[in-house]
């Protein structure tokens, strides 16, 4: 498959592994956290780990929309699907993410609840056209990456005059999120966790361009190398960083230069700073109530927003005892350290956000690296 | 003897299913004896007896139902029709075994449009005529509008074990090879291209085939295989867990072994999908002794449905029963269980 295979071509990943097992010392450890889900779940699907020498250590960062949403949340989209007359559309992963109670949205469409899985934005846009008789109610949620797709929506919504659509916005930003992590007190004090360096995010970088993360690398002294989803990215920026380690240089490279630049894609940004604005605080799963972190709709879409119409209103919502979905998403602990994991938490019945979407840390690890658990291959 | 028409002829252009279609008076024998007698048609169907009297040949039976609900019910490569005969047939085949008759029932629901009926059925008596296994008994409701999709389909067939042949999905053993009969995925991404929502097309067409007479081939040349099944919802990854946990032991696969056409490919990378969770309906698995593996290999290459047959694996050692998979990449990974729902209704 033309433009796939060449970064999935086994030959160059033993040469780029051979490199990074030359170049790795073995006097010190490189702790790199991949911020996003697309990286984890890569890494797991072409097993990368057993192409690193021991001492380069990958740490699976919160960078999965799915994960990080609270449960406050969930609850809310819920609350909204379960009133007469709503049909809610939202992206497959959610469906069985579980809010409070152990409710999910695949439960309450069991009990007669009208959820639909979409697979864009605009699909929503659709239902609400051809349903002019119900509420059609977008439950966005996402990163940088599908916030413009949204922005469109609702652009289009006030263009159409559409009165029975609205949105419900759960858009987080990464650059926050990082910045959230390296200032944790695990991070800062004692060098609890060892953080090394980042491997950037691929899709975002796209929009938001390689430049917000120069101050990561400026302050924090943190190496950011931004890669593509392809195996051999991650590998080509796993190699960039410990090149960087070595150096004792901390820069913002771009080894996804087939995709992203520096400042990005700006109508991109344009769309999204017409549609939405800054919320002044939003709890991540995780990692808390973080400032500047998530997006509102503007005023101005005031009447395509679903959280106004709906009259929304968060409870913050405590995950459940022994769930250890927040350690593990700054980095704290690895999926096998939790004691829910594989036992009473698992895929098909995930107690915890990081096992609910594919691209969560424990369900990457579940799906594809729990041999590693169980000692070495036979 | 000529029977007593019972009404004017069955509207195959314009005519939908109506509640009296299964209300037991002279519109539903209508339907059996105009639509399902006349389409299957065959002697023991021709008896019109409640039951099918079969002579059967003396040693072991094997018997076998599913029952099929896929949705769109018309698919590039079959139908529901078609389906539903190949499925049970290859349900009979992967116990080694040499299908006799098929069973047939339909759940129609009101309003469905005659013309679909009779597309469907024609499709079954077409695929059931060219397995060589007839359709020897049936049985038709109605349900009323709202309360079914169109139409449910459930078979059931019989067959004979040949003689020395013991195929069961617990005789996996370490040391045997794991053979696949050709490309996976083809199914299940001929479906959902028609998924309204989905919005792509593809050329590709439903691998939905009757594997019967490469079995009978196989079991022919190699009687000691020792697991067949065909790896339909859920794919080629669950199939093989199923195996592994029946068998308790783990599995070791080579991806770059696995044939996946580029079209399947482009499709899942598009949709976030794996290639070894797509349903396959025209394809087999097959776990044989390490030392017959090429014999059987080349068995299978010689009949046209397992022209793509390949050797992918080998089942080993394992107190954890994980299939693992060595990726093109050159890392491991485990290969688990589909979790959840990955498309629905594709059978």
């Amino acid at each position: 498959m033309k433009y796939i295979d060449e970064f999935r071509d086994g030959a160059v990943a033993r040469q780029i592994a051979g490199a990074i097992g030359t170049e790795a010392r073995r006097d010190r450890g490189y702790a790199l956290m991949e911020f996003c889900g697309g990286h984890t779940h890569a890494i797991s699907r072409y097993g990368i780990e057993d192409l690193l020498p021991e001492q380069v250590r990958m740490i699976h960062g919160p960078g999965c929309p799915v994960c990080v949403l609270p449960i406050g949340r969930v609850d809310n989209a819920i609350e909204i699907a379960k009133r007469p007359g709503v049909i809610l559309c939202t992206y497959g992963d959610l469906l069985r993410v579980p809010g409070s109670g152990r409710n999910s949205l695949m439960k309450v469409k069991a009990q007669g609840a009208d959820v639909r899985m979409v697979y864009s934005a605009a699909d929503s846009l659709v239902v609400a056209r051809e349903n002019p008789d119900r509420q059609v109610v977008f439950f966005a949620i996402g990163f940088e990456t599908t916030t413009p797709p949204t922005a469109l929506v609702l652009r289009q919504a006030r263009a159409m005059g559409l009165s029975n659509f609205s949105v419900f916005c759960n858009h987080v930003l990464t650059p926050a999120a990082i910045g959230a992590i390296l200032d944790s007190p695990d991070v800062r004090e004692a060098g609890t966790v060892a953080l090394d360096g980042f491997i950037g995010p691929a899709h975002v970088s796209t929009v938001i361009g390689s430049r917000p993360y120069e101050h990561f690398a400026e302050t924090y002294r943190k190496p950011v190398v931004i890669a593509g989803f392809e195996p051999l990215d991650v590998l080509q920026a796993i190699l960039m960083l410990v090149r960087q380690l070595n150096d004792g240089r901390a820069e913002v490279e771009n080894e996804f230069s087939r995709a992203v630049t520096r400042d990005g894609n700006r109508k991109a940004q344009e769309v999204m700073a017409e549609v939405f604005e800054r919320r002044p605080s939003f709890e991540w799963r995780g990692l808390g109530a973080l400032p500047d972190s998530a997006l509102a709709i503007r005023p101005e879409f005031a009447d395509w927003d679903a959280e106004r119409l709906f009259e929304i209103e968060t409870r913050s919502v405590p995950d459940v005892r022994a769930c250890e979905c927040g350690d593990i998403l700054r980095g704290v602990k690895r999926p096998a350290d939790c004691r829910l994991f594989g036992s009473v938490c698992t895929p098909e019945n995930p107690m915890g956000s990081c096992m609910v979407s594919s691209e969560g840390a424990c369900a990457a690890h579940w799906t594809y690296g729990r041999f590693r658990d169980a000692g070495p291959l036979t | 003897m000529t029977r007593e028409r019972k009404g004017p002829a069955l509207d195959f252009t314009n005519g939908r299913v109506d509640l009296s279609h299964g209300g037991g008076g002279r519109a539903m024998a209508q339907l059996v004896e105009d639509l399902f007698i006349a389409s299957f048609d065959n002697d023991l169907l021709r008896q019109r007896n409640d039951q099918a009297c079969l002579s059967v040949p003396a040693g072991r039976l094997v018997m076998t139902t599913d029952g099929y609900v896929i949705s769109p019910m018309f698919f590039p490569g079959g139908d529901i029709g078609s389906l539903a005969v190949h499925g049970t047939i290859n349900d009979v085949a992967m116990g080694g075994a040499r299908p006799i008759a098929l069973s047939a029932s339909f759940i129609l629901e009101e309003g469905l449009p005659l013309a679909d009926l009779r597309r469907v059925v024609l499709s079954m008596a077409e695929a059931s005529r060219v397995a060589g296994v007839p359709i020897v008994t049936g049985d038709t409701k109605v349900v009323e509008k709202g309360k079914g999709d169109g139409l449910f389909i459930s078979t059931t067939g019989i067959g004979q074990v040949p003689e020395g042949v013991t195929i069961s999905g617990d005789r996996a053993r370490p040391g045997d090879a794991i053979l696949i009969s050709g490309t996976m995925g083809d199914h299940g991404v001929a479906v959902m291209s028609l998924r309204e929502n989905l919005g792509f097309s593809t050329s590709l067409r439903s691998d939905s085939a009757a594997l019967h007479t490469l079995v009978a081939e196989m079991v022919a040349a190699v009687p000691d295989i020792h697991c067949l099944r065909d790896p339909t919802r859920g794919g080629l990854a669950s199939t093989l867990n199923e195996l592994a946990e029946q068998s308790a032991v783990g599995m070791h696969l080579e991806e770059t072994a696995i044939p996946v056409r580029e079209e399947v490919r482009g499709a899942c990378e598009l949709l976030g999908l794996d290639p070894l969770y797509v349903a396959n309906e025209g394809k087999l698995i097959a776990i044989v002794p390490g030392a017959e593996k090429e014999r059987l290999l080349a068995v299978m290459r010689a009949h046209p449905l397992g022209m793509d047959s390949a050797i992918i694996g080998e089942v080993v050692e394992d107190p954890h029963h994980f299939v693992q998979m060595r990726t093109a990449f050159g890392g491991n990974r485990v290969v688990d269980w589909l979790a959840g729902e990955q498309l629905p209704r594709i059978c």
